[in-house]
Order: C-alpha cells, then structure tokens, then sequence
C-alpha cells in the first residue's frame, strides 16, 4: 500500500476495499446487493479480519451473494436448501470462526425447511440471512412458500396458500435471536447484523428484500412499495460494542430496553412500541401472528434468548477446534490398541 | 455332484460321528433375547478352538417375528454360509414346521415338548425337551421367562453337542461382562438343561464338536465395529449420521470407542464430535463441511441414505471436498429387505450424483479390513480430496468373525495437499491448479490467514481459481483433470489380492464377503478337478492388475451378490477388449452366498 496516500484503516489495519467481493450479477436495484454492502461495512466496522469469518449460502439468487463480499474469507455454496448442514459441519471443525450464511425464501422456508429448523434446534452459532423475496426469481417468477395468500404474480397466477413466516418458525424451532428487517432500511440491517454477530447461537435475520423484476409489485408484501408504507419498527435498533461505555442516559428512561449480549456487547432497543418486550417468547409469538393478520410487517429484534448453549460448547471441543488436533493427537496409542483386542481374545 | 455333499447321508441310528463339521441353527422370535443364548454357543465354540462363524438371519422387526442364527463349525476354518443346518433348535413354534421341512435328512431337531404336534419325519433325529418345566423350576417371571427359555437350549445343545459347561460359563462372563448374578442365574438354567438331557435323553445322532487349536490367539469381532475402531485410529474427527439398519451398529461402536480413546479425562475435552443428523443428506451435508474446514469426517449408512447423498456426492466430487461414507448394504430396491445381505449398491455408488461423476470405493472381505480401511479412507479422501466410499455389508457389518488381532496401523496419518498461510506466501495459491501433474491440487482450510489463502468452494462450473465459469474451455480442462485425478486414485487405492494358479484356465473375481464362498468353493472345484486362480477386487477404480488376471485366463467368473452383475457391469466397461471373457455369475435372494452356489454355477458354466 502506498504509504503516502492517506486509506481509513479499521482497527485491524484493513480498509474498507478489503473486504469487497466481487461484482454483482443480480438484477440492478436487488434488494441483495444492498444487504451484501452492509454485510461489507458491518465487518469492516467490527474489525473482522476476512480471514475469520466464512460464507456460506444454498443454491439461487440470494445464495449467489457471498461472491458479492469479503472476497478474502472462504465461502461455501452449497447445495439447494442445504447450507445449515455444511455449515453445521464446518463450525463443528472449526468453531473459532464466524460464519455467515445467505438464504433466500425458497432456499429456507421450502426445500431447506427440514435443515433450517434443525440447524436452529442444535444452536449452530452463524449470521443466518434469509434474504426474503417471495418468488423464485432464477426460474423466473415462481411462488415461494413465503409468498401473500391472494397475491397475484405475472405468470404464475393467485397464490391461494397461506405463507410461511420465516420468523415464527425461528422462534418455535428454538432459535434465541430473530429479527426482521428490510432491505431498503441499511441502518437497521447493520445494527441487527452487529448484534447478531455477537449472538452465540444461531442469530436468523429475515430480511425483506424485494425482487424487483418478479415481484414488486406494490400490492405485494415483499415490495419497495408495501415495505416503505407498511414497516412498523418495534424499536429503534443500536448495538454497542463491548468496549463502549453504553449512554443508557441518551434515552428517556422506559423509553428504552438495553439486552446484554454474552461477549459483554449491548443492544439497546429505543421503543416505538410501548409494549413490546422481545425476551417475551409468547409476546413475540402474538406480535408476529397479529401482523400477519393485519398484513402488517413488524421490523426489529423480535425475540432474543441468550441462554441456549449452542452446538460447538455443548461438545467439549479443544479450543483450537477439530480441525487443528494435530495428527499424532488423532491416532490413540499402540497399547490402547493391545488393550481392546485383549478384550475380543 | 456327489463328490460335493455336504450332508452325510446317514441314516438314523448309525453314527460315524461327525465331528466340527457342521451347522446349526437357532430358531427364535425376535426380540426374546436369544441373541445372548446364541452368542453363548459361537463363544463357546471358538474358546474350544474351533474355528465358528456366526450369521444373524433376522428380521425389520422389534419383537416377534422369526429369527435364525446360523452357527457354521468348521475344522476346516471355512466360514462361509452353509446351505443346510443339520442341527436345529426348533424353539419358534411359529416357524418350527418349516425349519423341520427343510432339515436335511440325518438332521436333529432340538424343540420344545410341551407343543403338541410336530411334523412328522423319520429320517431326522427330535429331542423333546420340557422347556416350561425349567422355566417354572428357574423361578423367574414375566419378560426374563423369554431369556430363561433360551437358556433351556443352550444347556440342551451343551450335552448334546459335548461342548463343556466350562466352555459356556467363560462365554456367559464375557456377554454379561462379569456380572456375576446374571452370569449364575443363567448358569444355572443352562446346567439343568445340561443334566436332565444327559439324564432322560439317548444321543442318536453324529454331530459333535472336539476341542482344537485353531482360534488360539484370535479375536471375535463384527464388522462394524472393526471400522468403527480403524476410523477411530485413522484419525476421525467429526461424525454425522442418521440410523439406518444395518450401519447403525456401526456408530454405536464409535460413541463406544470415542469416548475411551479421544478423550481427556482430566479436562473433558474431546478430538471429536458426534451429530445425530435429522437425515441422511443433512449428514453428508455436515461431513462435507466438516472435510472442507479440517476435519476427518465420515458418516456410516445403507442403501437408501446412499440414494439421498446423491446429489451432495456430486457436489464433494466437483468441489472436491474430503470425506468417508461407509455403506453398509442391505437388499434393495427401496426399503427391500432392510435386515439382510447384499452387494447391490457397487453400480449406482460409484457413479453417484449426476452428471459425470464418479466415486472412489474401498470394498473390504473382512473385519480386518474394515479396521485397516479406517486409516485407508480417510487418507484417501484427503489425498485425492474427494468423497470415498467404504461398502461393506450386513453380514460383514453386524456378524461376528473371527480375525487374527489388528495390527497397529502402520499407515501414517496422511492429511493430503494443505497449504498453510506461509506456503500461500511463498507458492501462491490457486485451488484447482494441476502442478503436480496428478490431478490434485493444493487447498487451503477456512481460517487460513493469509489474505489470498481463500478459495470459495462451489457446485457451479469453476476455473482453476475456484472461480465462478460457464466457459466451455474451462469446464472441459476441470472434467479431464478430475478424470487425471480418478487414474491417479487407482495407484493409491488398496490393491487386488490374487491368487494365480499357474494351470488355471478358469478365474473367478468377487469382491467383499462373497470372498468366503469362494476360498471355499475353489477348493472343492480343485478337487473336483477344476483349478480356478482368484483375484479380490479391494477398491474401485481398479488399476492394471485386474486387466493382467483376465488376460490370463480363458474364462473369468465375477461372482457378487445381486442380481445384475453390477462388478461384471463395471469390468466390462473397463476393459471393453477383454469384455468377452468375463462371465457374470450374480445372485441375490438376502441370504450370505454359499460355496455350494459358486460350485454349482461354475460347474454348469463350464458345462461339467
């Protein structure tokens, strides 16, 4: 780097270009690309080295992104609705890292459900981003399990099922951090993002993001139109790093709820809405259904139990993670093996 | 084929004794615990030095429906299924016509008094025991009458057969792992089974068994246990699997073995982890992200999961990710026949996935190969970086075999082509580059620190810098150079063991536990006047040895156990030239193959 030029540099010596990935090839104006950007600015403004954090996603428009960002972190797409079980496995191997994944309404909530919710269920510590569109855009323009009920798409008709909420689901397969955002609203998604890193299980952000060649329709739920006329935010979302002081006194008191994260970090949550509690499992639960009813969208951290152990500490794992036991720590003794076949004489 | 009989045909009364040379069968409802009775008798047997093997025939079933354990007694150490059981404890009132039926003449038949007809046969030999008696006089009640009644036959055959009440109790230890009350409260039952048959019973049949000196040394063990305990000392990491008949006794090992042997006791911490998956493709799904981060990771299944990897396979194979998949077969299509044997899953898994894809696959033949293949598969997987397939089978996987103690694995941990942060720094990285000229390239692991050691790992048409392509060139270059890498994988896969008989004209390949059947059938073809020379097929791809065997014989058998001749299938395809000397002799009907069939096929084949 030329020395004589002046780059903003993170605490870890890296500048924001680092942390790029590659040119998008989704649609231009996709909802995606802009997660992908605060994606970018969230881990350059945490000072995550790349090198720490890696990327995975299933298969379709969303799970096209991580090519999209930390070009230097190593990234997994995997198969259709099959990403929680690769990342599964590689935080099993290496719980030391920081993962994030990419998912989109049809990778999740329909071919991915089974390993969506079981991914929750085990407590998989990983950043999971359903980026929430309603319509499978790469097969141009199919219904998702996430589309309205009565919403009309171009080729495919009316949709006459009841949509899936990615977000109760979430909350009823155990999952202690759900959120919801929209993709047009970066500062929320940043915080939320932050916040979910800190997170030690798994921390699902269910971002709306719409599609805007197969669905944006401003009837639609998942369009640029509703979202902006409909976002009702639960509160305002900031997330403060464990080595800041928190200015509870910048807020009115009661007007604000602070949640401690488990590495020390805060979230403090400004109330829009007087009564929303979000450690309040049932609450969130009547919240999520009276807005669906309403075709409302809620926005914000929905619910948030930071008690679960998740998947890696409840296995007793060497700290360096499985995949750094060096070799002669994997094969046990030649005794150890004299001593079982004395056993099978 | 008079020269090949098994049975002597004696009639009853007369008795040159027949002395370890035999089977038995135990015919029981399943889930009454005749299990631990039936293993009384295999342990029994080999403690006298004779060499035994026993086969569970049981059904997808927790309790009640017919069950049959074979015992085979062989001086001559064959192990293999016989055909026919002349002993038969006839203790399924549900099955007991049947089991009579087919006993071959000479036969005995150990059954249960108390039943009020039996069918009639005058050329066997039948001992009535008053089961209900010892039940009522063993003082137990409810469930552990079952268990009780089991017993009852073990003492019965222990005086019939002359096998010592020593002999039992030694075994009995062993099962109840020295626990004293069960062992004397089983005891017990069988010595009074023991001494009212040596009291009221007159032995009016050949068979008995001798002590030998031909187990001194040996170990009993199953399959699935042996390469639980070979992954365990070839370095397995991670572990994800999903319960699937008849692999999952194979897990059952390693969260037996893992905790002893990988484990700090002082501090609790382990070098593995163990995830009960929520399916079969979330579990290759996991060891495919375990392999990709560092692990050794594997997973243990059967045919059907096999089916549901499919496509993970061939996103392994493409994005050329380490991992071990042991396929222990069962009979298919679909849930076929989920509790017996077979070797119909050879075809399909090693074309696994769509596409052009195509596997690398271990086939062991005995318990000491399955350990062995512990080490070989992981090694395999992370020095061509790709899925590797371990078949083994039912009768392998779950029956007990008696083996020559396992060696320690003299076959280093080889973790493959890794670049660490400072190898990128001094050599560059690009993941898919062929510099060795093999077929493999180099990968770096997730958490690598050097800013240009990431690669990102994708299903997608890629160049050689893992990058996203649809350019015909690089699809083309990337397909031949997996093709380079599968020839490489023949050099380093195990080797085919063979046995050439320099007369031979006639040459048999089988792979897996057909091996048994044939070791045995060639035999009596030799003496029948018939050499064979025989070459077991340890792994697939296979290398130029294979090819040399068929050139050298007229005409070559592939014995296996399905019904399409997969292994013929794949060696004809291998060798297209010498395609027309190659015969398939495929046969499946759930049962482990005898040596009688490869005789008798064989036979036919060369029109004798």
């Amino acid at each position: 780097m030329d020395s004589r030029r002046t780059v903003n540099v993170n605490l870890v010596g890296l500048s924001k270009a680092d942390y790029n990935g590659s040119a998008s090839t989704l649609c231009q104006g996709c909802g995606h690309n802009s997660i992908a950007s605060q994606i970018i600015q969230v881990a350059y403004d945490l000072s995550i080295k790349p090198q720490e954090i890696i990327k995975l996603s299933g298969i379709g428009c969303s799970s096209k992104s991580p090519a999209y960002f930390l070009g230097q972190s190593h990234g997994f797409n995997s198969l259709h609705g099959r990403m929680p079980s690769i990342a599964t496995g590689a935080l099993m191997a290496n719980h030391t890292l920081k993962a994030i994944g990419v998912s989109g309404d049809g990778d999740t909530a329909s071919i991915g459900m089974g390993q969506f919710k079981h991914m929750m269920r085990r407590n998989v510590r990983m950043v999971y981003i359903v980026e929430n569109n309603g319509v499978y855009g790469l097969t141009k323009g199919q219904f998702s399990a996430t589309a309205d009920e009565g919403q009309e798409l171009k080729y495919a008709g009316s949709n006459e099922l009841p949509p899936i909420d990615i977000c109760m689901e979430a909350i009823m397969a155990g999952c202690g951090f759900v959120a919801r955002s929209f993709s047009g609203d970066a500062k929320q998604v940043r915080e939320l993002l932050k916040a979910a890193l800190s997170h030690r299980g798994t921390a699902v952000l269910d971002i709306i993001s719409p599609c805007v060649t197969f669905n944006n329709l401003d009837s639609s739920t998942k369009s640029y139109g509703y979202g902006k006329d409909h976002e009702e935010q639960l509160h305002d979302i900031g997330w403060v790093a464990p080595q800041e002081e928190i200015m509870i006194d910048d807020y009115e008191p009661g007007e604000m709820k602070v949640v401690e994260m488990h590495d020390g970090s805060h979230i403090q949550l400004r109330k829009l809405d007087q009564d929303y509690d979000p450690t309040d499992k049932m609450g969130a639960l009547h919240r999520l259904l009276w807005a669906q009813e309403k075709q409302e969208f809620i926005t914000g951290l929905i619910y948030y139990d930071g008690h679960r152990q998740n998947l890696a500490e409840s296995s007793h794992l060497p700290a360096a993670g499985l995949a750094s036991v060096p070799a002669e720590q994997l094969r046990p003794s030649a005794a150890s093996l004299q001593e079982i076949m004395a056993g099978l004489l | 084929m008079e020269a090949l009989q098994i049975a002597p045909q004696t009639a009853v009364g007369e008795r040159p004794s027949v002395v370890n040379d035999f089977s038995i069968v135990a015919a029981t409802a399943n889930g009454t615990g005749s299990q631990t009775a039936n293993l009384a008798i295999l342990r029994a047997l080999f403690k006298m030095g004779i060499p035994v093997n026993g086969k569970n025939i049981f059904p997808s079933n927790i309790q009640g429906l017919p069950t049959w354990y074979h015992i085979r007694v062989s001086h001559e150490g064959y192990v293999a299924r016989r055909h026919t059981s002349e002993v038969l404890i006839a203790f399924n009132a549900a099955t007991v016509n049947e089991d009579i039926r087919i006993l071959p003449p000479g036969g005995i038949c150990i059954y249960n008094e108390d039943w009020r007809s039996l069918p009639q046969r005058d050329d066997i030999v039948t001992y009535g025991i008053p089961v209900n008696q010892f039940v009522r006089d063993s003082g137990f009640k409810g469930k552990q009458k079952d268990y009780i009644t089991n017993m009852v036959y073990v003492g019965a055959v222990a005086q019939l057969l002359e096998i010592p009440l020593q002999k039992i109790e030694e075994a009995l230890e062993y099962l109840f792992n020295g626990r004293r009350k069960l062992i004397d409260s089983n005891m017990g039952v069988v010595k009074a089974a023991f001494e009212w048959v040596a009291a009221n019973i007159e032995k009016r049949d050949p068979y008995r068994v001798a002590e030998m000196n031909a187990t001194e040394g040996q170990i009993m063990i199953t399959g699935n246990e042996a390469g639980a305990l070979g992954s365990v000392y070839g370095g397995a990491t991670f572990v994800a699997w999903y319960p699937i008949t008849p692999s999952t006794s194979f897990v059952d090992a390693l969260n037996d073995y893992l905790p002893k042997l990988r484990r700090d006791p002082e501090t609790g911490e382990r070098t593995y982890a163990v995830v009960q998956s929520e399916d079969e493709l979330a579990a290759i799904g996991m060891i495919l992200g375990a392999g990709w981060a560092g692990a050794r990771s594997l997973t243990a299944t059967s045919g059907p999961g096999i089916s549901l990897m499919a496509e993970f396979t061939g996103l392994g194979y493409f994005a050329e990710i380490p991992a071990v998949i042991w396929d222990v077969q069962r009979v298919g299509p679909s849930t076929g026949l989920p509790t017996r044997t077979g070797q119909g899953d050879v075809l399909s898994t090693y074309y696994l996935g769509h596409g052009d894809t195509k596997n690398v696959i271990l086939l062991p033949a005995t318990v000491r190969e399955c350990f062995d293949f512990g080490t070989t598969s992981f090694n395999l997987a992370e020095q061509l970086q790709t899925p590797v397939f371990v078949l083994s089978d039912l009768d392998l996987g779950m029956n007990n075999w008696m083996s020559e103690p396992f060696e320690f694995p003299t076959e280093p941990i080889n973790r493959g082509k890794v670049l660490t942060a400072q190898d990128v720094q001094e050599k560059g990285f690009a993941r898919y580059l062929d510099i060795d000229g093999d077929g493999v390239g180099y990968r770096t692991l997730p958490g690598n620190e050097h800013p240009l050691g990431a690669w990102f790992a994708r299903g997608t048409g890629h160049n050689e810098k893992a990058v996203y392509s649809e350019r015909s060139e690089d699809w083309v270059n990337n397909m031949a150079r997996l093709q380079r890498k599968f020839d490489t994988a023949r050099q380093l896969v195990p080797a085919p063991v063979v046995d050439v008989v320099p007369e031979a004209k006639v040459g048999i390949i089988a792979y897996g536990t057909t091996k048994f059947a044939v070791d045995e059938a060639r035999d009596r073809l030799a003496a029948n006047g018939l050499p064979t020379s025989f070459l077991r097929v340890r792994a697939l791809p296979v290398n130029d040895s294979v090819k040399e065997f068929v050139a050298q014989h007229d005409r070559v058998y592939v014995v296996e156990l399905n019904r399409d001749g997969q292994m013929h299938n794949i060696l004809q395809t291998e060798m297209p030239e010498l395609a027309a000397r190659l015969h398939s002799l495929a046969y499946l009907d759930g049962m482990p193959l005898t040596a009688r069939w490869v005789v008798e096929a064989i036979m036919a084949q060369e029109g004798k």
